[in-house]
């Protein structure tokens, strides 16, 4: 138990570190880690955790490693996952603290996350390719997600109003339309 | 109490604050002007240095404020603060989410849940390209950010179409890209 424990904290510190920027760019660190390496969770398990994190409060990388950590090995796990992924942070921005000001105003540090942002719009989109092969299914998958890009794209709308606009398209298709499995 | 208070603060921000880690920042605006811990400027500042340090931004920024405002010890209580509601949420989710799994409303729910999830990904990601592949001052062919979009194209083929490249781990990807960043002067 408690050697499976550390492995999550161990885990998810590692995803932790490698992120940079918000709760997406850890997308393509966690399919990698969390999904292939350790088989904790599938692809669809990713897109229904990103989607309930998206209405539940709070930000969803830690939305994320509790869920993972929960279904792994219970409320522990939960909570061991989530002080896993936040343990990283502790760690670097107490120690840089005193210079941070500085060194974000730092010509090359300001050049080296230009060049990390083109990368990991690239791995955003690489991961999106992966969970659309999960998550579209037919013509009325390929619908919900050009109208929820669109509706994300151009609105201002809440996140909240497309994830329950999806889900009550989804139970109207499925128990109305009658569509395939 | 300092501490007793910066955990109330952040517990509160983790609690609203609905989707993605820029989420908070509304509520840390608010934070700076009632409790006078730091100015919007330092805000500024925070945000700028969370999102160019390892971990969610959210995190980062809740760790540097409780660094700022209380020492290492307001820094474990800001992030505690604000990952508890997440937390206590979640547990809750994953329990009716195991009973009512097999339910096929919720199945069916889920069917059109997972499109617009990855659409909202897929979102993200168009907001991060037009922030660093596009220059929307400009027009005509300085639109582009040539060198950038130069470095997004031979990333996207060594991570898709080259074998020995495409099995990397993502964090090679992001350490070349730093150095080609600092080489390149983007």
């Amino acid at each position: 138990m408690v050697k499976e424990l550390w492995e999550l904290f161990l885990t998810f510190a590692k995803v932790g570190v490698m992120t940079f920027g918000g709760g997406m760019a850890m997308l393509p660190i966690l399919q990698r880690e969390v999904v292939e390496n350790k088989g904790w969770a599938t692809d669809e398990e990713l897109t229904d955790y990103f989607a309930i994190g998206q209405c539940t409060p709070g930000i969803i990388a830690v939305n994320t490693a509790t869920f993972i950590g929960q279904k792994r090995k219970g409320v522990w796990g939960g909570i061991v996952a989530t002080l896993g992924m936040v343990f990283p942070s502790l760690v670097i921005i107490t120690l840089l603290a005193g210079l941070i000001t500085s060194f974000s105003h730092l010509e090359w540090v300001q050049n080296a996350f230009a060049g990390i942002r083109v990368c990991v719009c690239v791995l955003i989109l690489n991961a999106t390719v992966k969970l659309w092969q999960g998550a579209v299914k037919d013509v009325w998958g390929a619908l919900i997600f050009a109208a929820v890009l669109a509706g994300s794209l151009l609105t201002d709308l809440s996140p909240v109003l497309f994830v329950l606009a999806a889900a009550v398209a989804g139970i109207i298709i499925r128990c109305v339309g009658g569509a395939g499995k | 109490m300092i501490y007793l208070k910066l955990f109330y603060e952040f517990f509160k921000t983790g609690l609203f604050a609905v989707g993605g880690g820029l989420a908070t920042l509304p509520f840390l605006s608010d934070m700076a002007d009632r409790t006078g811990w730091f100015t919007q400027a330092q805000l500024a500042d925070m945000l700028a240095v969370s999102e160019s340090t390892p971990g969610p931004v959210g995190v980062n920024m809740a760790t540097y404020v409780g660094f700022e405002t209380a020492g290492v010890l307001g820094a474990v209580v800001a992030t505690l603060g604000l990952v508890t509601p997440s937390v206590i949420v979640i547990l809750i989710v994953a329990s009716f989410l195991k009973a009512f799994r097999s339910n096929k409303f919720v199945d069916a729910a889920f069917y059109g849940l997972r499109p617009a999830s990855t659409a909202m990904v897929a979102s993200a990601g168009i907001g991060v390209v037009l922030l660093s592949l596009v220059d929307t001052s400009a027009s005509g062919l300085a639109l582009f950010r040539w060198k950038e979009l130069a470095l997004a194209v031979v990333i996207l083929v060594l991570t898709r179409w080259v074998p020995v490249t495409k099995k990397l781990h993502p964090i090679v990807f992001i350490g070349a890209a730093a150095v080609v960043g600092v080489v390149f002067h983007f």
